[in-house]
């Protein structure tokens, strides 16, 4: 078997004559956190939608488990195990929380063409899930708009792993969350991986990454400045990186230009 | 993993949380999307119980008399909120009412086709109407309310240019002839539990005709019918995958197909659904008048629409009952058949309709409120 969990190599994305991705390798392990940082614009949304199905690569091969594979859908992503939470979380708020859980994946019981939705099962296999990252529904059947934004995060990769995710791609999930939700979704994070799931963490927040992250790529303008493993890279490193260190220094230069002028 | 979930397993069910009050089950009441149409519901009764108690409305001929009226309307009103609650709108269903109504009367006078074959036939045009509306919302992106609202135009128009053309009238009469020996008519045309009504007639129980018998014959086939799609309606929503599939298309398109919902099968189902709706709402009036008339079912889609609003549906999509539809259904058939028992004028009756929907829409907005941002 592989070393590795899932492998992108040399990943090249094309939009007409812009050149979206070029050339960007990244291996994930089994339990390993590698997060993917990049400014706005840097390429994160074109690299997702290429890991998980929906855009299909230019050039580069992704090879999953040893085996080189080919995404036509996001169908065929998810069935071979890499699951992507998107942002908007696919989650209905005005649904409860156990349909939420497996929409579109009910279980059923009952005999053929008379089938019903198993609510009760349904419902005992959401609270529990739930229960098991420390988020105790108060009662499955509540609607998942009166969760925190952490615990609906949480809903959402607490579903795909439960169906079987092997790889998790996520995509900003302590973006819109405070201080105190945002450490309770990395903290399961932490706990997925433990339990050798391939996690990969787009992020732009580097506070957030940097303590869960076992390695670092950086995007930047479409291209990767590399992938580091975490005793590599101390935080300022990668802050400078990630923020384009040339960019601020230039900044810092100018400032004290204008500030000179305006003092003359 | 095992391990883990046993020990979830040997503890409670649920993990009780110290900041769980204890739910009442008034309060669970509260939050269901039916709560104010059946309070509506009760309101009117208790009202016109007041104003009209001994008028005869409430008698076995008169209590019926209303209930056949909601009935038609609930019929077309449970599909259209399904169709709601699956963040869609169809307006044409007035028109394929018209349109169903001809579909029934010209094969079966003017073809000579046997009135079963006339109405296998309307309810095929009705898969492919709502078929078409289906593909083209689904296919378009357009809003269902653009797609639909040209369908009434279309249909309305054609029922009458083709009603003319062929028989050179707009309505078409003569069918209860045929009613008689059909295999399939008396699902639409017949009378039930006569016998019931008998009985209560033979025991003074019931107002009496000159001749002897009750006034009231027996249950009309519109409100068997639509107690059944209430029953049906509600066992799909609320306990079938399906019904998972309705509320997640009308809640979140997106994200319902990102998790695998086949959202654009599901909604052309729910524009099926209408259609035939209205062809079961145009089967049950043809027979019962013996006649169709192109004009049939005017305004019909707005009144279902209104039903469902009323019965909790929202606007947007992804919330709402079918109970709730079917009691929207009877408020309005009650008040429309109460007020000729008053000595209010009918002419009120729309303004009571509008109202009645704008209570419904403020009085909704607030459940959903409640429920999506009770922290």
């Amino acid at each position: 078997m592989s070393e590795y969990l899932v492998e992108f190599n040399n990943i090249s994305k094309f939009f007409g004559k812009v050149i979206a991705l070029k050339d960007v390798t990244m291996k994930i392990k089994r339990g390993e956190i590698m997060c993917l940082l990049g400014d706005n614009g840097a390429g994160k949304s074109t690299l997702i939608k290429t890991l998980s199905g929906v855009h299909r690569p230019d050039e580069g091969e992704i090879i999953v488990e040893g085996n080189k594979t080919v995404f036509d859908s996001p169908k065929d992503a998810l069935d071979i195990g890499i699951a992507t939470v998107y942002q908007d979380l696919a989650l209905v708020s005005l649904m409860s929380v156990t349909r939420n859980f497996f929409m579109g994946r009910e279980p059923q019981k009952g005999i053929p063409f008379l089938k019903t939705f198993d609510i009760e099962k349904a419902n005992e296999i959401a609270a529990n899930r739930m229960g098991q990252i420390g988020i105790d529904v108060r009662d499955p059947s509540q609607a998942v708009g009166t969760m925190s934004g952490g615990e609906r995060q949480c809903l959402a990769i607490s579903r795909a792993i439960y169906f079987g995710a092997k790889v998790l791609i996520l995509d900003e999930p302590t973006s819109a969350l405070g201080v105190h939700q945002a450490s309770v979704v990395l903290k399961y994070i932490v706990k997925a991986a433990s339990q050798g799931l391939g996690v990969i963490l787009i992020t732009h927040n580097v506070h957030h990454a940097y303590p869960v992250g076992n390695s670092f790529t950086v995007l930047n303008r479409g291209k990767s400045l590399g992938t580091y493993s975490k005793k590599d890279l101390s935080r300022e490193k990668l802050l400078s990186m990630m923020a384009g260190g040339e960019e601020l220094d230039k900044l810092e230069v100018e400032l004290k230009e204008i500030d000179r002028i305006s003092k003359s | 993993m095992s391990e883990k979930s046993k020990s979830i397993d040997s503890k409670k069910e649920f993990p009780q949380d110290e900041r769980l009050q204890k739910v009442s089950k008034l309060k669970v009441l509260l939050n269901r999307p039916e709560l104010g149409a059946l309070g509506g519901s009760i309101l009117v009764f208790i009202f016109f119980g007041i104003v009209a108690g001994d008028t005869g409305m409430f008698s076995a001929y008169g209590t019926l008399n209303f209930l056949d009226v909601s009935a038609n309307l609930g019929i077309i009103a449970i599909a259209a909120a399904m169709l709601m609650i699956g963040g869609e709108f169809d307006l044409s269903i007035g028109s394929m009412i018209g349109f169903a109504g001809i579909c029934i009367a010209i094969p079966a006078i003017y073809w000579g086709w046997p009135l079963w074959m006339s109405i296998v036939f309307a309810f095929a045009m009705a898969v492919l109407v709502g078929y078409f509306n289906g593909i083209l919302v689904v296919k378009t992106g357009l809003p269902s309310f653009i797609v639909t609202l040209a369908m009434l135009f279309i249909l309305r128009g054609a029922t009458l240019a083709i009603t003319r053309l062929i028989t050179g009238r707009t309505q078409v009469p003569g069918l209860r002839v045929l009613i008689e020996d059909d295999p399939i008519a008396w699902l639409f045309a017949t009378d039930t539990f006569k016998w019931l009504f008998t009985w209560l007639g033979s025991m003074k129980l019931i107002e009496l005709r000159t001749d002897g018998t009750p006034l009231a014959t027996g249950i009309p086939p519109s409100v068997i019918w639509f107690v059944l799609l209430t029953i049906v309606a509600t066992w799909i929503l609320m306990k079938t995958r399906y019904g998972n599939w309705i509320f997640a298309s009308g809640g979140d398109k997106v994200g319902a197909t990102n998790v695998g919902v086949p959202v654009g099968r599901v909604k052309i189902s729910l524009f099926i659904g209408t259609a035939c709706a209205a062809t079961l709402f145009a089967c049950i009036q043809v027979l019962d008048a013996g006649s169709a008339d192109t004009m049939r079912g005017t305004l019909k889609e707005l009144e279902a629409i209104a039903a469902a609003v009323v019965g909790g549906c929202l606007l947007t999509g992804g919330y709402g009952s079918a109970i709730g539809a079917a009691f929207g259904a009877l408020i309005f058939g009650t008040v429309s058949m109460g007020i000729f028992y008053t000595d209010v004028d009918t002419d009120w009756f729309k303004v009571f309709l509008g109202a009645m929907m704008l209570i419904a829409v403020v009085f909704n907005n607030y459940i959903r409120r409640r429920v999506t941002e009770s922290k």
